[in-house]
């Protein structure tokens, strides 16, 4: 009913205009249609676009993110030193590359808005942020995980890098169902494109680390 | 891995953006960018001096990625191309064409932008502060325009009688293009949603919507967000919610509107789907004029069952009924569209032998370096369906995949393909003679720099395929042959087949990297005749721009940019391609155009086909000089003598030789243009 209110109020305002408009047919007209089956509405020429509203959901999704993706790009840091697990080094590596990737978009994204960015990595390498408060998302290994990722070697530290990174990107799809299921979040175009985006390839990694365990189990079966 | 370091340097906002500011003073006072082969070795900007320079820069996120290596086998662009050193600028920038002359360019509607293009600009001020942002005053003055660069993008295009109709995020427009050289707005349509693809049939308009920010209405405001905690209330009463993300006026799905009055569509139905709609391919059945169909491509979230009855976007061993791995059929009765609803739902990507509803897996990857990405095969990015010879072919995700669509509402997968090069399976063209079909690989998503000189020029490329008996079959790569800067985002796009006859050609866009024409006739060789390109909008970081699609219509290419509006082009001889050939292309006019619900072409039997022809069998010197020589005197007698009777007879009397010719025509291109030309030769009108 409101809408409904608001959008014959705004008609009667906007009619001067729309006459004005209609009596020369060369001028390009702005129009904004209505809910199916209701009227358009003319708009003065003057119209500019405006954006959607950001959500604080937001900002918190791209500061966490930029966190839970730095634990992916630690873990995968170990990989040279751990495994020589062929698959494992070329995942890894691509993992690296992509969330390295997404971590400068994410930056951007946040500085490009005002908002601050946060720590993108320990001032340490090797040191554990598991326990700041910031770091307590859906997915991301707990300090005693990452341990025991860190003294793991060769077939271990691979299954137990599967077994995490897979933990880890099920959280990264947990945030982004969060972040959808969030009223009014998710409206901007180019965090909306990049959620997507990170789910889509995230569920194809999963896909890929699951193939690559169970054949890990078929072999060692054999 | 060798990030890392940089990575851990990182201090925090604020550092960084001083830093930024601090790298832009240094970077203007620097000489032009370094040329692109050094560029590869090391990061984008000049070196500084000290090492604090040398961290800043590191932690700039505004800096261009550095051109990684090329891997071992591969090669890149060529970067002495005119097109890879053009001068930046919006409205501005340096241009560089061949076999293309550049019509003109008409800015984006005022109701597409932000109030202004230039960062300094108050509104654009007023803008940032309305927003609520954290502090604009320490937003890099560039940056003000990232805000809002994807939010009010133009996108596809569609096209009927004198009319062409521009996609944008915001909505969409609708020029008046009788005279194509002066092609003049009429309509802004405000509708918000992105990323508003559209398709005309009769008297209506279809239009993609996939964003949260959709309304029902059409509204711009979107919806309110929900109101952040007060400071002290702990994490657990955080995950109270005040306002219910499901909205009833929320809308994602496919808009249909009423054009009948082009300067006032009216909305008259709206279909919800589960993922919205991020393309859509109209659908005849040759069999059912009352209805038109719909296939919906939904590739972004599954909403709420609460938003929409029945959604969700659980995985298939959970839920069979999951809303991933399907395509959506509309069923739109023409005469009264407001009945337009979901038909089915197919299961396009189903293991036939172990009834899988996931039963592709993707696989195609970009080796071990580089930024690539694996795609998961639970959504078609765009479809492409060719009526004529009952096929679609699908670009989905992490597959290329051929469905039969001859009964349209259960189209079924007959053939799928995968490419160790591809990353994202995004659209596709069916040559005319059904023979072949041109994939691309949107690597990067269309966001990223992939024509560096040293990004493999297999990858974010064409994949050409033959096409025979159902079965698709790998010919060659071909991707824009120009290197492109480092801050213009860059990969194979959009495009439309130019009706040459006898020879396939596509006109595509490649963002930033502009259009480019390619003659696919061979598919295992297929090369560039035409492009036009224009510099970066920015030199110094990446603002989304360049053309999404670049479309031929009844004799002009239509450029859809990004950012700067609607381009407008005409085609010019080169020895690659004669102004016959040109005039034989402008002979096939239709009466709309949706590129990707492909209509076959039918060329009239006109003397200038019969040209076209000529010049193709000169060129390939499929027939000796002498007989092209007699051939083009003879065509020129029937045009002298306004197609005489005697000078017909001799056009006519020369097809027997030439059916003889084509039998022994050493490719079957110059097979087919010969038969062709004898069939011209006939019955030729003027």
């Amino acid at each position: 009913m409101r809408a409904l209110l608001a959008a014959s109020v705004s008609a009667v305002f906007f009619s001067p205009a729309a006459r004005a408009q209609q009596a020369d047919p060369a001028k390009p007209v702005v129009v904004q249609p209505g809910a199916p089956g209701a009227p358009s509405k003319t708009l003065p020429s003057s119209t500019r676009a405006i954006l959607p509203p950001r959500s604080a959901a937001d900002v918190g999704f791209m500061q966490g993110m930029i966190l839970h993706h730095a634990q992916a790009v630690e873990m995968t840091a170990m990989i040279p030193s751990h495994t020589q697990n062929k698959d494992v080094r070329s995942l890894g590596a691509r993992i690296s590359s992509s969330q390295s990737d997404e971590i400068k978009f994410m930056k951007r994204w946040l500085a490009s808005r005002g908002e601050s960015v946060p720590k993108a990595m320990p001032k340490m390498p090797g040191m554990d942020m598991s326990h700041e408060p910031m770091a307590r998302m859906p997915g991301m290994l707990t300090p005693q995980q990452m341990e025991a990722l860190r003294k793991a070697n060769g077939i271990e530290f691979d299954h137990l890098f599967l077994v995490g990174m897979i933990q880890h990107h099920n959280g990264a799809l947990t945030m982004v169902k969060d972040l959808f299921d969030t009223a009014g979040a998710g409206q901007d175009a180019e965090l909306f494109n990049f959620a997507t985006d990170a789910d889509n390839t995230q569920r194809a990694e999963i896909r890929i680390m699951e193939t690559m365990l169970k054949k890990e189990t078929l072999e060692e079966k054999r | 891995m060798n990030r890392l370091p940089s990575l851990a340097l990182c201090v925090g906002g604020i550092a960084l953006i001083f830093g930024f500011a601090v790298n832009r003073t240094q970077a203007q006072a620097a000489p032009p960018a370094a040329p692109p082969q050094e560029q590869a070795q090391k990061p984008a900007s000049p070196p500084s001096d000290s090492e604090k320079d040398a961290e800043d820069e590191e932690e700039n996120p505004f800096a261009p990625e550095p051109a990684p290596t090329l891997p071992p086998g591969m090669a890149g662009s060529d970067a002495n191309d005119p097109r890879a050193q053009l001068a930046p600028g919006l409205y501005n920038a340096g241009e560089t064409s061949m076999g293309i002359e550049h019509l003109l360019l008409l800015k984006k509607p005022d109701a597409f932008q932000l109030g202004a293009t230039d960062p300094d600009d108050p509104k654009v001020e007023t803008m940032v502060g309305r927003l609520g942002m954290g502090n604009n005053k320490k937003i890099p003055k560039p940056a003000h325009l990232l805000i809002a660069q994807l939010a009010f993008a133009n996108s596809d295009l569609a096209f009927q009688g004198n009319h062409l109709f521009q996609g944008n995020f915001y909505g969409m427009s609708i020029y008046d293009i009788s005279n194509p050289a002066n092609t003049k707005l009429l309509t802004s349509m405000v509708c918000p949603g992105g990323q508003g693809d559209v398709s005309v049939y009769k008297n209506l308009m279809f239009m993609s919507v996939e964003m949260p920010n959709g309304r029902l209405d059409c509204g711009v405001e979107g919806f309110p967000p929900e109101p952040p905690p007060p400071a002290g209330e702990d994490k657990d009463k955080e995950k109270k919610r005040h306002i219910p993300v499901a909205q009833k006026d929320r809308f994602r799905g496919v808009r249909i509107f009423d054009i009948s009055d082009i300067k006032n569509p009216k909305q008259v139905a709206a279909v919800q789907t589960c993922r919205g709609s991020h393309t859509h391919t109209l659908v005849f059945d040759p069999n059912d004029k009352e209805n038109v169909y719909i296939y919906v491509s939904g590739t972004s979230f599954v909403r709420q069952p609460e938003e929409l009855a029945g959604c969700s976007g659980e995985k298939p061993d959970k839920d069979p009924n999951t809303a991933l791995f399907r395509i959506d059929v509309i069923k739109v009765p023409v005469a009264a569209p407001q009945d337009a609803k979901v038909v089915s739902s197919p299961r396009v990507f189903i293991d036939a032998r172990t009834g899988a509803i996931n039963g592709l897996n993707n696989g195609g990857t970009h080796g071990k370096k580089g930024s690539e990405k694996p795609a998961d095969t639970n959504q078609c990015h765009d479809i492409t369906v060719y009526s004529a010879i009952g096929l679609a072919a699908g670009a989905c995700s992490g597959n290329g995949i051929l469905l039969d669509i001859k009964d349209p509402v259960h189209p079924k997968r007959v053939d799928a393909v995968n490419d160790p090069n591809y990353s994202y399976w995004h659209s596709a063209s069916f040559s005319n003679d059904g023979s072949k079909v041109v994939f691309t690989d949107e690597w990067g998503g269309g966001l990223g720099a992939r024509c560096r000189p040293n990004d493999p020029n297999k990858w974010g490329a064409d994949a050409i395929f033959r096409l025979k008996d159902d079965k698709l079959s790998f010919a060659n790569y071909y991707k824009l042959p120009a290197a492109q800067g480092d801050t213009e985002n860059c990969v194979a796009h959009n495009g439309s087949l130019i009706p040459v006859p006898g020879r396939d050609i596509l006109v595509q866009a490649w963002y930033q990297g502009g259009i480019s024409v390619m003659d696919f006739t061979d598919p295992a060789n297929p090369f560039e005749i035409a492009y036009f390109d224009r510099g970066p909008i920015d030199p110094k970081m990446l603002v989304l721009g360049g053309d999404w699609s670049a479309y031929w219509y009844n004799g002009y290419i239509y450029g859809s940019e990004i950012a700067r509006g609607l381009d407008v082009f005409q085609l010019m001889p080169t020895r690659f391609l004669t102004q016959n050939e040109i005039d034989a292309a402008k002979t096939v006019l239709l009466a709309d155009l949706n590129v990707q619900n492909q209509q076959k072409i039918e060329w009239p039997a006109k003397l200038v086909v019969a040209k076209a022809y000529v010049d193709q069998l000169s060129r390939s010197q499929a027939l000796p000089a002498s007989r092209i020589a007699e051939l083009q005197k003879a065509i020129k007698s029937a045009e002298r003598s306004h197609m005489s009777k005697s000078n017909m007879a001799k056009l006519k009397g020369m097809v027997p030789s030439l059916e003889k010719s084509a039998a022994t025509a050493k490719t079957p291109a110059d097979s087919m243009r010969i038969h062709a030309l004898a069939d011209v030769l006939k019955h030729p009108s003027a």
